[in-house]
C-alpha cells in the first residue's frame, strides 16, 4: 500500500501504530475510564470528536503560523485550540445529553490534558499531511483510541469476577493487562510498511 | 484563589521529600503515565525526560505561585496551560540546541510535557495556594521523584532489553537481549512489576505493624 494513501494512514493510526497501545498516548483516560464498557464507549466518542475538531483547527493554524513565520507559537496555539474545543464539547453535552455529561464527570475536562489529542495535532504537522490526510489520520486515531478503550474495559469487567492475589489488585493488574493487549497489537506490525 | 486564603505551609524537609516517596507522582499517584512509558526505553532518554520535566515543573510552579493573586479564578486552568506551554517551548528549543540526537529520539514527547498531568496538577493543587518558597521546594521534590521513577523504568528496560546501561554493555556478549522490554509492551510490564513490588512492600509493612501491635497487646 502507498504510505501516503488515505486508507493506509487510517489503518496505520487505528491499528498498526495504535495511539494507546503502541505510542503510549492517552494512557490516563485509558486506565481511568476503562472500568465500564458504557463509559468507555462514550469517552471514546467524545475524544474522537475533539480529535476531529482540533485536527481541523490545527491544520488551519499551522498554515497561518507558517505564513507569518511564527512557528515557535505552535505549541501554545494548539493547546489553546484544544482547550476551547473541549469546552465546546462540554457545553454541547451538558445541553443535549445531561446524563452522559454526568457519567463522564471529571474526565471530560481532562480530555484537554489527553496527550493523544495534542500528539495527533503535532504528528500531523511533523509528517506534513494535507487536509484530507489529516482528516483520515484524526478519525483513524479516534477509532484506535475507542477500540483500545473498549477492549480494555471488556477485559476489566471480566477481571472483576476473577480471583487475583491481593497484591496485584488495582493498577498493577491493569498495567499487566495493557501490556498483554499491547503485545497482541504488535502482531499487526507487519501490515503495510510499518514505520513509526 | 480569590476567597478564603489557604493555610500557608511551612517549608520543611517533608515538603521536598513528599514528592519522592509518599506522593511519588508515578508510583503512588499514577500521573503522567504517557512519558513514563514512552521514553523509558533507554536510561539516557529517561534522564533527559526527567530533567526536562523537572525544569518545567519548577519554573511553572514559581510563576504560578508569584501570579496566584492576579489570576482570575474562572480562567486559571487556561492561564496555567499557557504558562506551562511557554516553558515547554523553551525546553524544546534548548534540547534541540544541545543534542539533536537526543531530540530525535525523544520525538514529540518533549512538546507533550505540556499535557503532563503532574505539572498541571501541581500548579492547581499546590503552587496556586502556597508561597513561592514552598511551591519551588515542592515542585523540586515532585520533579526529582518523577525523574527517579523514570530512571527505575529506564534502567530495567535497557538492562533487560539491550543488555547495557547508558550504552555500556553489562552482560557477557552471549547474553540474549529480551527485545520485548524495549518495545511498547515492555513498558507496561516493567511499570506493572514495580507497582507490584511497592504494593507487596506496603502490605508486608502493614502486616508487620499489625503483628507487633498484636504482640504488645497480648503481652500487656
Amino acid at each position: 500500500m502507498d504510505p501516503d494513501s488515505v486508507q493506509f494512514i487510517f489503518l496505520n493510526a487505528a491499528i498498526v501504530n495504535n495511539f494507546v497501545l503502541a505510542l503510549f498516548l492517552g494512557i490516563c483516560p485509558f486506565l481511568g475510564v476503562s472500568a465500564k464498557k458504557e463509559t468507555a464507549w462514550n469517552m471514546g466518542l467524545a475524544t474522537m470528536f475533539v480529535m476531529l475538531v482540533s485536527s481541523v483547527c490545527a491544520y488551519g493554524i499551522n498554515l497561518l503560523l507558517v505564513r507569518f513565520d511564527i512557528e515557535f507559537l505552535r505549541l501554545i496555539s494548539y493547546i489553546a485550540v484544544i482547550a476551547s474545543a473541549v469546552q465546546l464539547v462540554e457545553m454541547a453535552l451538558k445541553k443535549f445529553s445531561p446524563g452522559l455529561f454526568r457519567a463522564l464527570g471529571i474526565f471530560l475536562p481532562l480530555i484537554t490534558t489527553n496527550c493523544a489529542i495534542l500528539g495527533l495535532a503535532l504528528f500531523q504537522t511533523f509528517r506534513e499531511y494535507n487536509f484530507i490526510q489529516s482528516l483520515a489520520f484524526s478519525i483513524g486515531a479516534g477509532v484506535g483510541f475507542t477500540l483500545a478503550l473498549m477492549l480494555m474495559s471488556g477485559l476489566r469487567e471480566k477481571l472483576e469476577l476473577a480471583r487475583v492475589p491481593t497484591v496485584s489488585q488495582g493498577a498493577a493488574m491493569s498495567l499487566m493487562l495493557a501490556g498483554l493487549l499491547s503485545l497482541a497489537f504488535m502482531g499487526f506490525a507487519g501490515l503495510g510498511s510499518s514505520h513509526a | 484563589m480569590t476567597t478564603a486564603p489557604h493555610k500557608q505551609e511551612q517549608v520543611t524537609l517533608d515538603t521536598f521529600l513528599r514528592g519522592i516517596w509518599e506522593e511519588n507522582p508515578v508510583f503512588v499517584m499514577l500521573l503522567g503515565m504517557c512519558p513514563v512509558l514512552a521514553v523509558t526505553n533507554s536510561t539516557l532518554n529517561a534522564i533527559a525526560m526527567g530533567l526536562a520535566t523537572l525544569f518545567v515543573l519548577v519554573a511553572s510552579g514559581t510563576l504560578v505561585s508569584l501570579l496566584r493573586k492576579m489570576i482570575p479564578r474562572e480562567v486559571r486552568i487556561a492561564t496555567y496551560i499557557i504558562i506551562i506551554a511557554t516553558f515547554v517551548t523553551m525546553v524544546d528549543y534548548a534540547i534541540q540546541a544541545i543534542s539533536l540526537d537526543l531530540y530525535n529520539s525523544l520525538g514529540a514527547f518533549i512538546q507533550l510535557i505540556v499535557v503532563n498531568c503532574v505539572i498541571l496538577g501541581r500548579a492547581e493543587a499546590y503552587a496556586s495556594r502556597q508561597r513561592v518558597g514552598a511551591a519551588v521546594v515542592n515542585a523540586l521534590g515532585m520533579g526529582v521523584g518523577f525523574t527517579i521513577a523514570l530512571l527505575c523504568l529506564g534502567t530495567v528496560r535497557e538492562l533487560l532489553g539491550a543488555g547495557s546501561i547508558l550504552g555500556y554493555p553489562v552482560f557477557s556478549p552471549d547474553f540474549q537481549p529480551w527485545v520485548v522490554m524495549i518495545l511498547p509492551p515492555g513498558g507496561f510490564f516493567v511499570l506493572g512489576s514495580w507497582l507490584l513490588l511497592f504494593e507487596w512492600l506496603k502490605q508486608r509493612r502493614e502486616r508487620r505493624t499489625l503483628q507487633s501491635e498484636g504482640a504488645t497487646a497480648h503481652g500487656s
